[in-house]
């Protein structure tokens, strides 16, 4: 594949899981788009980051919920999880809190990030 | 500059679907390439023929109709679409359903995606 044919995209999840679907349908459009060999990220702002937590049971409120595709994220080569510090400390959470591996950077330092890239797709 | 459109929220209900149409024909007007609208989330209920609204008030899937059938590709995902019952069958003319993989390659192939959502 030429380089130049390999995009950077850039989701970004800000909502709290399973109240709407967006975080949802969000990571069905993120494995699609990594199984395209494109250079595939995902931020996690505001909200957003409860969408991370382990151990979540959607079972009481009969919800199909999105943990397994979580996990599936590695074998599909989406390695680049970034969580924004600030929204994690305003919500009293610790990379430990969190069901896969994630990169922790400052506000500033993710909007020099997305300045980066080719396409953003807010979920 | 060759635009994409994404669309992320359902018609009426939300301005997004009145911005990206105008957006879109404003695009056309100066000159710009809009490639696709790819219609995501409860932005696939934009194409549907069975919509009736007042007829005083704009009638939004024949609106994305005319858009399709200026050479803009009008597309709704067929994973959002299979949840909320849109299928070929009640698709507004110049409209067709497809796959998230499109989307990908439209993201791939434009200048600018530009996404329309809450």
């Amino acid at each position: 594949m030429e380089e130049e044919n390999v995009k950077k995209i850039m989701h970004i999840v800000r909502r709290a899981p399973h109240g709407t679907i967006y975080t949802y349908e969000g990571l069905e459009m993120v494995l699609i788009m990594a199984s395209y060999d494109q250079d595939v990220s995902m931020t996690f702002l505001g909200d957003g980051l409860y969408s991370l937590v382990k151990d979540q049971d959607t079972s009481e409120i009969e919800i199909k919920g999105f943990m397994k595709t979580l996990g599936v994220l590695e074998d599909y080569d989406v390695e680049k999880i970034y969580v924004d510090k600030e929204s994690m400390e305003e919500r009293g959470l610790t990379s430990e809190d969190f069901f896969i591996p994630v990169e922790v950077f400052t506000s500033a330092e993710l909007g020099k990030m997305m300045a980066e890239q080719d396409v953003i797709v807010p979920q | 500059m060759k635009i994409g459109i994404l669309l992320k929220e359902g018609p009426y209900n939300h301005q997004a679907a009145d911005t990206a149409y105008q957006f879109a024909k404003a695009a056309l007007k100066r000159g710009h390439q809009v490639t696709d609208v790819f219609l995501y989330n409860d932005g696939v209920l934009n194409v549907t023929k069975l919509m009736d609204p007042p007829q005083d008030d704009r009638h939004i899937a024949n609106r994305w109709s005319e858009l399709g059938g200026e050479g803009v590709r009008i597309l709704a995902c067929i994973a959002a679409s299979k949840r909320r019952g849109i299928d070929d069958g009640i698709l507004v003319e110049n409209s067709e359903i497809t796959g998230l993989g499109q989307l990908t390659d439209i993201a791939i192939e434009v200048d600018r995606l530009v996404t329309f959502g809450d």
